[in-house]
């Protein structure tokens, strides 16, 4: 098992790899997105108290799913990244990070465009929102250690320790509905009971989630990509100043 | 393999660390962690006489009462229930059985009068048949009583 994930962690296989899912990456994302919104927003019915409101649901509900996960593959990898030395994990983790700050900012905004119109107020301080913002602003600081060092093995480590200490975070977000009392509503599709959630209103939410795990993948693999050039051009300029 | 070991033993137990230290300070916060009080927490806790907090809870079952902009009910969490007294608009979502969280202060003869009315949506989420159907079964269920 671990052989195998060493093959994984060297860059020259892993380019050819997801060179050859990235096109089907690509054409899936496209599939399902179609499909996903025309579901959410045109094929779904209305809410029997929310109204056409419930639409907005669709676009918010798996930002933040994609928010959260992204931050805990970020963490996962860049755990590896400072223990096991992986070539590819600080980067794979570092390419993630601005789709992931992209999602948690589409959920924050579509949050607050929801709760307008439904608890009467943008924002307020509870203890999901405040939590979620933190993860946005966890985002933006990896971003901006990655961009302060220039020695870039540096980065990578500071980096990766901020992302581990901010991991505390996620299972706050997640039971912060349960743990304090908060405007948010409670969790709705993963709960002990089942989903709490009409099935013509799941299947779009569902679908959606899919399309943007896909579209990740395909984002991510292009960055991935460029991060592994773009370290493989510095070491050749270093290597030709040094000549 | 022993460096490697050994840092994965640091990653772990730092994980750990930050983890203890997190839940102490969040259980030592978790008064100004909550966003409201329950009718049940006044009584258990009572606050005194024109602080602000927010109170929150369902608006009882036949307790609204509209007169011009002003507005009062009684918010209940099923075991106690407070009257609140309000002047301003409500959101949409506003109506009898529905979760609310109000912000304001208390009078002396125990009415809330709030400054600001917010409503609170629940997990369930389905299209107005099916809600029909589930009334006229009779498995309707009023919302969580938190």
């Amino acid at each position: 098992m671990a052989v195998d994930l060493h093959k994984f962690a060297n860059p020259a296989r892993f380019l050819r790899i997801t060179s050859a899912i990235f096109p089907w990456a690509a054409i899936v994302t496209v599939l399902l997105l179609a499909v996903g919104l025309y579901l959410a927003l045109f094929a779904s019915p209305e809410d029997y108290q929310q109204g056409a409101t419930v639409r907005i649901m669709f676009v918010h509900v798996p930002a933040a799913w994609m928010a959260m996960s992204i931050y805990v593959m970020m963490a996962i990898s860049s755990a590896t990244g400072l223990i096991w030395k992986h070539p590819v994990a600080d980067l794979s983790a570092k390419a993630a990070a601005p789709i992931g700050a992209c999602f948690t900012f589409l959920a924050l905004v579509t949050g607050s465009l929801w709760g307008q119109p439904m608890w009467g107020t943008f924002w307020v301080w509870d203890a999901r929102l405040t939590s979620m913002l933190i993860l946005f602003f966890l985002y933006l600081g990896y971003m901006a250690i990655w961009g302060s060092f220039d020695d870039q093995s540096k980065a990578g480590k500071a980096a990766a320790i901020l992302v581990l200490i901010g991991a505390i975070n996620v299972p706050i977000i997640k039971f912060s509905v349960d743990w304090w009392n908060t405007l948010h509503q409670p969790a709705s599709v993963a709960t002990m009971d089942g989903p709490k959630i009409h099935s013509s209103i799941l299947t779009p939410l569902l679908v959606m989630g899919l399309a943007y795990t896909s579209l990740f993948l395909t984002i991510f693999i292009i960055r991935v990509k460029a991060e592994i050039l773009g370290r493989r051009l510095r070491i050749l300029r270093l290597a030709h100043v040094e000549d | 393999m022993t460096r490697k070991r050994r840092r994965l033993y640091i990653v772990l137990s730092g994980m750990a660390v930050l983890a203890v230290a997190a839940s102490l300070v969040l259980m030592s916060f978790e008064d100004s962690l909550v966003f409201f009080r329950s009718p049940s927490d006044l009584v258990e806790k009572p606050v005194p006489v024109g602080r602000n907090f927010r109170l929150g809870g369902l608006v009882e079952e036949g307790s609204v009462v509209k007169d011009g902009v002003e507005i009062s009910f009684r918010v209940t969490d099923l075991v106690e229930s407070v009257s609140v007294r309000y002047r301003g608009l409500v959101p949409d979502l506003f109506r009898e059985g529905q979760g609310v969280v109000t912000e304001g202060q208390l009078t002396e003869d125990g009415t809330f009068v709030a400054s600001s009315v917010l409503a609170k949506h629940d997990e369930n989420y389905m299209p107005p048949e099916v809600a029909e159907s589930l009334k006229a079964a009779g498995q309707w269920q009023p919302e969580d009583k938190k």
